[in-house]
């Protein structure tokens, strides 16, 4: 198989962020998800980009120092006391 | 109205979250924990006005962004980037040859992703320029819905979906860049 080449790939491809991002219709995800059912070029493409958000997600965290903690829960208690009635 | 008494309570768990963001954001560490302490700040004070029940999540969120524009932005020399280099869709997935053959089960192309580091993908996110940078982080790293992101950005939903766009592929293309500098894909062009 090469590029997609057909109206429903060309359509599935286009649309693949706003269905994975589950902002589509659902009549329209519906759609989609009959054409991934019967074209597997399309289906990897999309699991390749399924896969890639999620090695996104769990790639870009960040260990909170513990000193920010500190610091921030002594800021707000600081803020409490200089300010008790608010 | 939320009681500031419980501020903590509630609002501590998001720290996680909001300093990786800062640290996206600002790409700078210092730089990163006074924006979050500022945001916990500002919203301690403000949280009279937060509508208990809404997304504390997207509202925390909204301060930082506005405290990251307000007070960093301007201290930067030059103008922000607004245009970026458009590439098509599936452009990572193309170039690691996807769409070429059809293959059984986990593919080659997505074993290519486990082999990329947590800094090359980090920096990745951090070579976008800061407008299409926020958008990606918000919708791929924390989840967000067009719409949160369009109320934490106050932008309309249409920008969301356009920088996303071009984001997303951008993005796509510096973590290829970085995969073809250390080895880790082979140059397929």
């Amino acid at each position: 198989m090469g590029e997609p080449v057909h109206d429903e790939c060309w359509e599935a491809v286009h649309r693949l962020y706003h269905f994975l991002d589950g902002e589509l219709t659902s009549e329209k995800r519906l759609e989609i998800s009959q054409h991934l059912d019967s074209c597997h070029p399309c289906l990897e493409a999309f699991d390749f980009e399924a896969d890639l958000r999620q090695m996104l997600a769990a790639k870009c965290r960040d260990h909170v120092p513990e000193s920010l903690r500190d610091r921030i829960a002594w800021a707000l208690r600081h803020e409490q006391e200089a300010d008790p009635h608010r | 109205m939320a009681d500031q008494a419980t501020f903590a309570d509630q609002a501590m768990e998001f720290m996680p979250a909001l300093y990786t963001a800062a640290l996206r954001m600002t790409r700078n560490a210092a730089e990163a924990e006074d924006l979050v302490q500022e945001t916990y700040l500002k919203a301690y004070r403000a949280f009279g006005s937060f509508q208990q029940g809404t997304n504390l999540k997207a509202w925390l969120y909204k301060i930082l962004t506005n405290t990251f524009i307000n007070a960093y932005r301007s201290r930067r020399r030059r103008p922000e980037q607004t245009e970026i280099e458009d590439v098509e869709d599936l452009y990572l997935y193309r170039r690691l040859g996807g769409l070429e053959g059809a293959t059984a089960g986990r593919s080659a192309e997505e074993e290519v992703l486990d082999r990329f580091t947590d800094s090359d993908v980090k920096e990745a996110l951090e070579s976008l320029p800061e407008s299409f940078r926020m958008t990606v982080l918000l919708a791929d790293v924390e989840g967000f819905s067009y719409r949160e992101i369009a109320d934490i950005m106050e932008i309309p939903i249409g920008t969301v979906m356009s920088r996303l766009h071009r984001g997303r592929r951008a993005l796509q293309k510096a973590l290829l860049e970085f995969g073809m500098e250390r080895g880790l894909v082979g140059d397929r062009d």
